[in-house]
């Protein structure tokens, strides 16, 4: 072998003397060529123009940007809000003409209740009106302590946080635990403000089909499967699933004990949004955990707010301290925020002693729900939508004329008619972009305890005239 | 456009009082020399930008867009501070560590809360290493922050009493009331956080009239007519055409950008915006680009690539480009240069949307804002955003501007379709605080506020930096924010200045660059001069006493002086270990 070598070498360098000279010559220009290209930069293959100073002038000059907002025509609902003059209580001035309010969330008449305004008084007397500054620093209130106590206490619960803005409540909740590459099980009907917050989380979202717990199970065994695909990952990856107790989109309840035993048996946290039930379900007012007799600890978060039953401002997180304390530092909405104003704070504390006093007021809620539930039926073109205890149901169209606009148009007409004698009706508003899962469109009846029988049968007998006048 | 001014001319507009770090050797001479290139605003020469540590804020590039001067500093953190910083963090991460495993093996007791035990097999809700910093570093200091009080916030508040057993883990109330502490930390600018007096009056007022809550979103049942008396004065007071107000500050940057800017359009945003216009910007959908604080170099930058080069990959044109920035900036005291900022919005045809959460009612001879207060057009503003929070010593917050734009918001705000309106009495409040600021009330109050409140700020920054501390921030912010730099001084700081009965802020990572922990004073036209000075007083005693007064520029004019100074203050024993003060 090595012999073989050298004999090659050797024959190498005869060659070289052998060799014609323009041969070398060529060789020894190619070798140089190739040191060149070796050296050269290099190049791409799409040749790089940088442009002149003129080229980009003009180009910032042709520049037309699109304009801020687009153009809305004038007669567009939004422009023309309902006005109410004077307090949004039973009896509600819309528009200069008294009606009976079905259109507030005031599902417990705290709104305008003598010992709420009275407790906010005092509060507004001792603190003034505003805070001036976030939780962190001399914000936190020793109303708000006591809230946050109290509310723990209502829910049987070990910790509740509370925040200024209900919207921001679940919204700021959800990104403060899932974070990029978790997985969040939602339900369809989920509504904006869990949205929102998924959207915030940046997390991986699965939809499931509206209350169906077989599609749920079909999404949480596919993440198994994948799971056990991928055994390193699973191990950080946290799951969720969010519901909504009662959904403010269908009146409908969630089926909790069904999802409890999903989450013992694929290891997935339950956060339970409860603006529609807490204050409303159970014997209690404790929501859809006390409805349906779950044990609380079993639900890893609950947030409501206190702007529909409470009636005052504001919403709230409580489970375990595990849980909720994260928050503290971490719920966007809870550490920038400035604090609730202790004057709603009091009130929504005087809320919860009343709720405490008297636990009839939920049967008797639940009693008017039944009575408007069962008023509403067959009225012609109009089904009612939700549960018999759901406290806002949805009317919708029984056939849809195809168009979303003219649906709306025709449920307006309904309401203009109502508020004209004297029932106050909204229609139920929604970003119809922005939605994830649209709802169809909706008029929304509000139930609240101050509902006499006759106010029902009068809001009843108003709206099927109407259906019978508008829809033919 | 001509090319910009240069810095000489800047100077000598403002007597020659912005550039006080000319003395480091650090400005660029490329700075001075000719452009070639047809920005608004001189573009460095050099392909990098400054080290963020360099900040070079106090200059002013633009100085004909000024109608007076324009003063910023950032005193640059002394480099043996800055190591001793580190240090610090060095030692609490250790001993952070250290602890971590002690508790692991059951050596030392673990007060965080448990997981329950049927939930033990679940994917762990937070990763270990999330909470190291609060567990080692935060528990340290908790007592700082989240401090009840149980009184007005106003120039005096009453304290609840807190002790802890267990090292701040957690924390009883004695039943004592610490009584009267001087509170400069709340918003509170021009002292409208009060109980007794007009707002109060009115707010009662409509207490009894309307009740507290509202039960229904603006579109569908809860727009009353208080809100509408509201945004009418609003958008008086401010000087646009329209505007809406929404409860809460945050959901008024974090609900109405998303309706604003979408895929195809970018969003510029300064690097110190606030989380609620961040989290805005991340909802909306759109391309989002950071740029220096404050630094219209980095922004025209940016400016005219976005526009020359159009969207990443497509290279189509953007379809509008947002510039996002802070009227007062709350942590650095710093207000924005808007009339260059106005400047480039122009010349790029860009839109501004102009968040004055702390400057609104605290900036400007009537009190309207950093706009007032340079004395611009408000309609230069696309979007005018504040809160009522601070000033008004209410809550909610607000967006001001053309018809087009508030009905636009009307009906695509996801806060006018899915949050609850404002309760009525704390609009109210605003009204009634409003119309004392704009003297609608036929009294001369709210211009005594005004006056009062500048002229508090000018003499609290200006003594502050007379005793030496390293003070951020623009002469006329009343956020003023002075350096502790080391983490021990947090604590140590908060502590000691409750001691004397004054209530502070103190910030620390992560709501600062890690070196740059630092006390805040929100200055109140409420202070009275007796305060300020008590105040002071007490601020020079435990800067004395922690040897807070860094600043090497006043009476330390040679470079040589105040190193050696420096450093032999900060050499003695107690400050090589920074976790001594807040172990005990």
């Amino acid at each position: 072998m090595a012999s073989g070598q050298q004999w090659v070498l050797v024959e190498m360098v005869q060659a070289l003397y052998e060799a014609p000279a323009y041969h070398l010559v060529l060789e020894g220009i190619l070798i140089l060529w190739i040191i060149r290209l070796l050296f050269s930069k290099t190049y791409k293959l799409q040749e790089r123009s940088d442009l002149t100073e003129k080229e980009k002038e003009d180009l910032i000059e042709e520049w037309q940007p699109e304009p801020l907002v687009p153009l809305m025509s004038k007669d567009h609902p939004s422009l023309n809000y309902d006005i109410v003059t004077g307090p949004p209580s039973h009896k509600i001035i819309v528009n200069g003409k008294e009606c009976i309010n079905f259109a507030s969330f005031n599902f417990l008449g705290f709104l305008d209740n003598e010992r709420v305004k009275q407790k906010a008084l005092t509060s507004l007397r001792r603190y003034g009106v505003g805070t001036c500054g976030p939780r962190g620093f001399y914000g936190t209130f020793d109303v708000h302590l006591e809230l946050e106590d109290r509310l723990a206490k209502f829910m049987k619960t070990e910790e509740a946080i509370i925040y200024s803005y209900g919207f921001a409540t679940i919204a700021s909740a959800i990104p403060a635990y899932s974070k990029r590459g978790d997985i969040v099980f939602v339900d369809e009907a989920a509504c904006f403000s869990i949205q929102k917050g998924l959207q915030a989380s940046r997390s991986f979202i699965k939809y499931f089909k509206h209350n169906d717990m077989e599609d749920l199970e079909r999404l949480l065994k596919e993440q198994e499967i994948e799971d056990q695909r991928n055994p390193r990952k699973a191990r950080v990856t946290r799951r969720f699933i969010v519901v909504e107790g009662l959904y403010i989109n269908t009146a409908d309840v969630c089926p909790l004990p069904d999802l409890v035993k999903l989450k013992y048996k694929y290891k997935v946290r339950i956060f339970l949004e409860e603006s529609m039930s807490f204050g409303v379900l159970g014997e209690h007012g404790r929501g859809v955990t006390e409805h349906f007799g779950v044990n609380i600890d079993d639900i890893d978060l609950i947030s409501a707010n206190m702007e529909n039953a409470v009636a005052s401002i504001g919403g709230f997180c409580c489970g375990r301290s595990f849980v909720i304390d994260h928050q503290r530092l971490s719920g966007q909405g809870y550490c920038f925020s400035a604090s609730l104003p202790p004057m709603l704070a009091a009130a929504a504390i005087e809320a919860l002693n009343i709720m405490e006093e008297d636990p009839e007021i939920f049967t008797i809620l639940r009693e008017k729900c039944k009575h408007v539930h069962k008023a509403l039926q067959e009225i012609p073109g109009v089904k009612v939508v939700g549960e018999a205890y759901a406290p806002a149901l949805h009317l919708q169209l029984e056939r849809s004329s195809g168009s979303r606009d003219t649906d709306v148009r025709m449920l307006r007409s309904i309401v203009d008619y109502c508020l004209e004698r004297q029932i106050a009706l909204t229609l139920a508003r929604y970003l119809d972009k922005e939605e994830r899962f649209l709802p169809p469109p909706s008029i929304r009846v509000v139930v609240t305890i101050e509902q006499t029988e006759e106010d029902i049968e009068k809001a009843a007998s108003c709206i099927r005239e109407a259906a019978l006048a508008i829809l033919k | 456009m001509p090319p910009s001014m240069t810095e000489s001319s800047a100077n000598k507009l403002t007597n020659g009082d912005v550039c006080h770090r000319t003395a480091n050797g650090k400005k660029s001479s490329g700075r001075n020399g000719f452009v070639k290139n047809h920005c608004l605003f001189q573009q460095p020469q050099q392909k990098k930008y400054r080290r963020p540590s360099e900040k070079n804020n106090h200059v002013v590039h633009n100085a004909s867009l000024y109608n007076k001067p324009f003063v910023e500093q950032f005193e640059e953190t002394p480099l043996l501070v800055a190591v001793l910083t580190y240090v610090g963090y060095g030692i609490l991460t250790i001993f952070g560590y250290l602890r971590d495993f002690l508790r692991n093996r059951g050596v030392e007791k673990c007060h965080v809360a448990r997981e329950r035990d049927e939930q033990k097999d679940f994917v762990p809700l937070y990763q270990d290493f999330e909470n190291f910093y609060t567990r080692n570093l935060y528990m340290r200091i908790r007592d700082n922050w989240n401090r009840p009080i149980c009184s007005v916030p106003g120039a005096k508040m009453d304290l609840v009493e807190r002790a802890s057993k267990d090292y701040n883990w957690t924390f009883e109330h004695t039943g004592k009331v610490v009584k009267d502490v001087i509170n400069m930390g709340s918003y509170n600018y021009l002292g409208f956080a009060e109980n007794t007096g007009m707002c109060a009056d009115s707010a009662t007022g409509s207490t009894h009239k309307y009740g507290v809550g509202v039960g229904s979103t603006r579109y569908e049942m809860g727009n009353l007519d208080i809100h509408e008396e509201l945004e009418q004065l609003v958008a008086r007071f401010l000087g646009v055409e329209s505007s809406m107000a929404f409860g809460m500050g945050f959901a008024t940057n974090s609900m109405n950008i998303p309706a604003l800017a979408g895929k195809g359009c970018l969003i510029l945003s300064d690097e110190l915006n606030h989380a609620s216009l961040v989290l805005g910007a991340r909802l909306s959908g759109a391309t989002i680009r950071v740029f220096k604080h404050n630094n219209m170099v980095s922004l025209e930058k940016l400016l005219r690539d976005a526009i020359v080069h159009g969207q990443p990959r497509t290279h189509r044109p953007w379809k509008k480009i947002l510039i996002l920035v802070e009227g007062i900036y709350s942590m650095e005291g710093s207000i924005v240069r808007l009339p260059e900022v106005i400047a480039l919005k122009k010349h790029y045809k860009a839109y501004l949307y102009l968040d004055e959460a702390h400057s609104i009612g605290a900036l400007g001879p009537r009190g309207g804002g950093v706009v007032d207060y340079f004395g611009l057009d408000p309609k230069d503003v696309d979007i005018m955003m504040g809160t009522f929070t601070k000033s008004f010593g209410a809550a909610g917050g607000y967006i001001g501007g053309k018809r087009e734009l508030i009905d636009y918001l009307r009906s695509h705000s996801h806060s006018s379709i899915y949050a609850t309106a404002m309760s009525p009495p704390v609009s109210q409040q605003i009204i009634t605080s409003m119309k004392i600021i704009m003297g609608e009330d036929d009294t001369t109050l709210g211009a005594e506020r005004l006056k009062q409140l500048s002229e508090n700020t000018t003499y609290f920054r200006r003594k502050l930096r007379e005793m030496g501390f390293i003070i951020y921030g623009n002469d006329d912010s009343p956020v003023v924010p002075m350096m502790l730099y080391m983490p021990a001084k947090i604590g140590a700081f908060g502590r000691e200045m409750l001691k004397r009965n004054i209530g502070t802020v103190v910030v620390g990572f992560p709501a600062t660059p890690i070196i740059e922990s630092r006390a805040r004073f929100c200055v109140s036209a409420a202070h009275t001069r007796d305060m300020l000075d008590t105040a002071l007083e007490a601020i020079s005693e435990v800067g004395d006493v922690l040897q807070l007064k860094y600043s090497r520029h006043h009476d330390f004019p040679s470079s040589l002086g105040p190193w050696s100074s420096a450093e032999s203050l900060l050499l003695e024993p107690s400050h090589v270990k920074p976790s001594c003060h807040i172990t005990n």
